[in-house]
């Protein structure tokens, strides 16, 4: 009877309805590290197999995108804050498509990976966290598009002391990403709509962000709204580091920064509430 | 022994219809209960709330499970054994109640999850083993015998999907099989796969039983839970049944589950029949004995109602297989009957049928040609396998299953 008793204590594992909102098993996700790196690997090769061009296709997409935007800009005769119009408008694709590919993946993630889900337990936060660190991979190499932008317009830009701050930027946007991501993947289980809103929400999205036109060709009485939005100061301190001209203030970076954390904190909240039992309602 | 895997009053219920509970009041309401930390309020009121709502697939289930014990489950189909799994697996939640472990527990039923086709049979074991929750290391260690116990070691390069099914499986396999887990649950792996693999995953529970893990077997396969567990949990409509001895709960679950001595009488009004006769009684019953396998004899036994008096009546009686094969057709004695109450009854011996579901047809006949009436359907009723000491627990096909007179030498 002793050995029993003693042994009352070793469960390695308890299943319980529901774990509490709070306790997030940091933990266990790291013991899942390998796995993590397996998916980012998994969709970073596994995507362009049997494609032509491979991994050409990371710079083909933002480069016709900035082309086509650039000759429209160039139409409306958009003001860019005396930057080159290819160089301002490539530094917002580049910058966007990491923010938007991040959120239309991680907002799939219950219903893309529900097959896998309902055979096997990992951490389901594994999934949303690998997403980010492949489409990092990704604006990595995008970013090396920039390079001979950079070095042809050298004489136009003037990077500034906030390319030490480009790190930070990242991390707010993937916080973003992956925040809201997890927040409608949770909830597309019981509003499937969300999935539908998310998809040409996010095109809107760019326009309401001063990825083709600059923060400061909004007039006065439109500012606070434009400011409403945490995206803008990412955008505007990234241009101003590489090129010299942005429009922002602490009190903008803060509330970005403010918001990326709230949102990331509700989206894990809503995540763990949901990665019990989705499999019921799925 | 220390118990290893300890479940205690679980119950999981599900809500049907695809909004969950269907509407935001009644959505809050168990948020905020789970917020506080309090019961499913659905749950609770369970005997008062529409029932149509929601399904309690189990119902406070608890059994404990020693070390290196092969525990059966069994029950029919929708008793809530795969919830269970579920549950165990952590795939979900339970609503109430608690399961507590001790070690990795894994699952035969998950080989081949988040195989992906584009990639190389040596990234997809890297990949199925992380999922299935080794690190690297691990994998890595394990990584030629993986590959050697699959036989695929010249196409370990090559996409998967290029792979042949059957290389794919046991590519899938192998890595299952290799995980080293605590507890294995094996569920119904003897309804897939060919003898080869049934072989391979039967040879995976000894192996893992005998060093001391722990097992989980989930079969509608009596003949193998009998001969492979040690203990068999027997759940019913989301509740344990019965615990105990494979021989005893089997038993108890083809009682359970079987119309044996299964009768239907007739009133004169809904009797079946024409004016010239009627079925008023039909009876399956089992020779000594209460379940009805392939080593019991069974009596068909029948009622009718004669109008008109005959001077050669006879019967004739088809017992058909539930998928519609004739097994046989058998004719009854000739005899002269009055008008009024008939009895006829049929006897079916010991060892020569097979297991499986069956149905009865009889026809009432006079002159030994003319159709009075064809009582089509009249019962049916399941034969269970019985086999003792045997080694084959696949299905053994056939009409018949006749014990005859062998002369071996």
């Amino acid at each position: 009877m002793a050995a029993l008793d003693s042994n009352r204590e070793d469960w390695t594992q308890v299943i319980e309805p529901t774990e509490g909102l709070f306790k997030f098993n940091l933990r266990e996700l790291w013991r899942y590290r390998d796995l993590i790196l397996l998916f980012v690997r998994r969709d970073f090769i596994a995507v362009y197999k049997q494609t032509v061009l491979g991994p050409l296709w990371h710079f083909l997409q933002p480069l016709f995108t900035t082309a086509v935007y650039t000759l429209f800009i160039s139409i409306v005769k958009v003001p860019t804050d005396e930057i080159p119009r290819i160089l301002f408008i490539l530094t917002g694709v580049v910058l966007w498509n990491y923010f938007s590919s991040c959120l239309i993946k991680t907002s799939n993630t219950f219903i893309g990976n529900a097959s896998i889900f309902g055979k096997v337990y990992f951490p389901r936060l594994v999934i949303p966290i690998s997403v980010i660190i492949s489409n990092l991979m990704s604006f990595a190499i995008q970013c090396l598009l920039l390079i001979p932008f950079l070095i042809y317009y050298r004489q136009n830009i003037h990077p500034t002391i906030y390319i030490l701050a480009i790190p930070f930027l990242i991390l707010l946007l993937a916080m973003m990403g992956l925040g809201l991501g997890i927040l409608v993947s949770s909830l597309t289980i019981k509003y499937r709509d969300l999935n539908y809103l998310i998809a040409f929400g996010v095109q809107l999205a760019m326009y309401a962000t001063p990825v083709i036109y600059p923060l400061s060709l909004i007039p006065g009485r439109f500012k606070a709204i434009a400011s409403l939005n945490p995206l803008s100061p990412i955008v505007e301190v990234f241009r101003c580091a590489l090129l010299g001209k942005g429009t922002f203030s602490i009190e903008t970076i803060l509330y970005s920064t403010v918001f990326a954390f709230g949102i990331l904190i509700l989206g894990v909240l809503m995540f763990r509430r949901v990665e019990n039992s989705f499999m019921d309602t799925v | 022994m220390s118990t290893v895997i300890k479940v205690e009053n679980v119950s999981k219920v599900y809500e049907l219809g695809k909004m969950g509970t269907g509407t935001l009041a009644s959505d809050i309401q168990r948020a905020f209960a789970r917020m506080t930390g309090k019961e499913d309020p659905l749950l609770r009121i369970g005997e008062t709330y529409d029932e149509k709502a929601i399904h309690i697939a189990l119902r406070d289930v608890s059994f404990d499970v020693t070390q290196g014990q092969v525990l059966g489950i069994i029950g029919k189909n929708g008793a809530g054994k795969s919830t269970l799994l579920k549950i165990l697996s952590r795939v979900t939640a339970p609503t109430t109640g608690k399961v507590k472990m001790k070690g990795r527990l894994a699952s035969l039923l998950e080989v081949g999850t988040g195989f992906h086709p584009e990639l190389s049979g040596r990234e997809n074991i890297f990949l199925n083993g992380a999922i299935l929750g080794m690190t690297n290391k691990e994998v890595a260690r394990k990584f030629d015998e993986i590959v050697e116990f699959s036989g695929v070691s010249k196409f370990i390069d090559t996409p998967v999907k290029r792979y042949s099914s059957g290389m794919y499986v046991r590519l899938a396999f192998a890595v299952a099989a290799h995980l080293e887990p605590e507890i294995l649950i094996v569920d119904e792996v003897l309804a897939v796969g060919d003898a080869d693999f049934q072989r391979k995953c039967l040879g995976k529970m000894k192996d893992v039983s005998s060093h001391g893990r722990t097992v989980l077997f989930v079969s509608h396969n009596m003949e193998a839970v009998k001969n492979l567990c040690q203990e068999v949990v027997l759940l019913e409509k989301g509740q344990v049944a019965e615990i105990g001895k494979p021989a005893a709960v089997i038993n108890s679950y083809f009682k359970r589950n079987t119309q044996y001595n299964s009768q239907i009488l007739f009133n004169e009004q809904e009797a079946p029949g024409n004016e010239l006769v009627k079925l008023r009684r039909a009876e399956l019953h089992i020779q000594q004995g209460e379940i009805l396998d392939i080593n019991h004899g069974f009596e068909l036994q029948f009622e009718f109602d004669l109008e008109n008096d005959y001077s050669e009546f006879s019967y004739s009686l088809n017992l058909f297989a539930i998928t519609g094969e004739h097994i046989f057709n058998t004719v009854s004695p000739v005899v002269s009957a009055k008008r009024g109450r008939v009895v006829a009854s049929c006897l079916v011996p010991a060892d020569l049928m097979n297991s499986g579901d069956f149905t009865v047809s009889i026809m009432a006949v006079s002159q030994r040609s003319i159709t009075l009436f064809y009582f089509q359907n009249v019962l049916n009723f399941e034969i269970f396998d019985n086999r003792e000491n045997e080694k084959w627990f696949g299905n053994i096909s056939g009409a018949v299953r006749p014990k005859l007179n062998w002369k071996l030498s």
